[in-house]
């Protein structure tokens, strides 16, 4: 209880003095968070409308499987691209290993199923809905797509808003390629994983509760800003 | 106009798991008026309107617009009996149709406020289309068919759900297009609509079509046994 209240207070201090080092990491922790969730979105969301419109052969297939690598292991997907990013791997001449490049790109690989399949459940729901619609109208296929992303936005929001919340708590596959090297690397939770190696608890948590208000601040910003709750909206 | 007509239906068919749900059928429909289309229900009158229109799966025979079948379509619109809105103001719903086909947003916006303006829903523009009443919904959907000023109009039982007064005034639109040249096909149950509104009757039973006549000769003396128990209101199977 007791490195509870002193990490709280720690958190407190190191918000209001606006510490050089947890200003750092925590910019570098939104940086790439949202950059990696900008990219997985723009690929996510297009493909999920994709899947709700289009009949083909191994649709079901593709579902089920995007359902499943909701659940990719982080641990695996970091190894994953390790190896492809080392020295030795195909993409080694890039010089990606151990650089925030890297370290959106695992994150990409782990929020794409995620948002794709919460965005599809949205979206094939909304074509139900559209379909006849839709079909009356002569509408091509980009703009059914096109009809559904922005119709259904603020599912969407919610889709992507999940895929932040997944990104920003991600420990085992940033940590594999990104190395957590100090000034470079290393954001909030790789950073709680190394004090709390050092045993410097009332650090880490203090570094958790300001990733939790990050987390929290953030989330509640992109609902005011999508209006999500108000009345005769969606 | 003229350049859609005439349509014909030659042994035009659809079926679903090998149960053909309608025809086969042969028409040919001129380029005026309002053709009713009157049945019980499941006798088939909405698939047929879809066949018309190009949505349903022929699956036999042949429908031939006078332009073609693609031509055709861009000068179609379709009501459906429960009217689809987008998720969308109902600004936004009117104008819809223009945007998809190029027309610049703010031509579009502008056409749409005219037209609903002309269909009374000018107090509603802001309003999100899902919490209008069914009657101001399926207005709406009207005026979203029309904005294209489409040559051929299909309408699928589109006061089915209305009471008498949202009823009249859809039907007053309906009149109002016709007279602009419309061609307009309509599926109802309702024989006083049917008097209303019709110039010629198509009356369909299990997907065939037992008679074709001019409204006033289908009204005062129906030909078949069925279609004089179904105007009677007797029960049809």
């Amino acid at each position: 209880m007791g490195d509870l209240w002193s990490g709280l207070s720690h958190a407190f201090w190191l918000i209001i003095s606006l510490d050089q080092e947890l200003l750092e990491i925590t910019l570098r922790s939104l940086q790439v968070t949202l950059s990696a969730l900008l990219i997985a979105s723009a690929i996510a969301l297009p493909l999920a409308a994709l899947l709700a419109i289009r009949r083909f052969r191994w649709r079901r297939g593709v579902i089920a499987v995007l359902n499943a690598l909701m659940g990719l292991p982080p641990v695996v997907v970091g190894l994953v691209v390790y190896i492809l990013l080392s020295r030795s791997g195909p993409f080694g001449v890039l010089g990606l290993l151990f650089t925030p490049t890297a370290m959106i790109i695992a994150q990409v690989i782990i929020i794409v199923p995620l948002i794709a399949s919460i965005a599809h459940q949205s979206l094939r729901d909304l074509w139900a809905e559209y379909h006849d619609l839709l079909i009356s109208m002569n509408v091509t296929q980009k703009q059914k797509v096109m009809t559904l992303l922005w119709d259904a936005r603020r599912a969407l929001l919610t889709a992507s808003l999940a895929g932040f919340g997944r990104a920003i708590g991600e420990v085992g596959a940033i940590m594999i390629v990104g190395g957590n090297i100090d000034h470079a690397t290393r954001v909030l939770t790789t950073a709680i994983a190394l004090e709390t190696g050092k045993g410097a608890f009332s650090l880490a948590l203090a570094l958790g509760f300001v990733l939790i208000l990050l987390t929290i601040s953030l989330n509640l910003f992109i609902h005011w800003l999508g209006r999500t709750e108000k009345e005769g909206r969606w | 106009m003229s350049m859609l007509f005439p349509m014909t239906m030659a042994q035009a068919q659809t079926s679903r798991r090998g149960k053909v749900l309608v025809g086969p059928i042969d028409l040919e429909l001129g380029a005026q008026g309002v053709t009713a289309i009157m049945g019980p229900n499941g006798s088939g009158k909405t698939t047929l309107l879809r066949l018309m229109h190009g949505t349903a799966r022929l699956t036999g025979g042949q429908i031939n617009w006078a332009c073609g079948l693609a031509e055709a379509r861009h000068h179609q619109s379709f009501v459906f009996q429960r009217p689809i809105m987008l998720r969308r103001s109902v600004l936004d719903n009117v104008a819809y149709p223009l945007l998809i086909r190029g027309v610049a947003k703010s031509e579009a916006r502008s056409r749409a406020r005219d037209w609903s303006q002309r269909i009374g829903l000018e107090d509603a523009l802001d309003r999100q289309a899902t919490v209008l009443s069914g009657g101001e919904q399926q207005k709406l959907a009207l005026a979203r068919a029309l904005i294209t000023e489409p040559h051929v109009l299909f309408l699928d039982e589109p006061t089915a759900a209305l009471d008498g007064q949202a009823k009249r005034e859809i039907e007053e639109i309906l009149r109002s297009e016709r007279d602009k040249g419309t061609r307009l096909f309509l599926t109802t149950h309702d024989v006083g609509q049917g008097k209303r509104l019709a110039d010629d009757v198509i009356f369909l039973l299990k997907g065939c079509v037992q008679e074709h006549s001019a409204a006033a000769a289908f009204f005062d003396v129906p030909k078949t046994t069925q279609a004089q128990a179904f105007l009677q209101g007797d029960i049809v199977e």
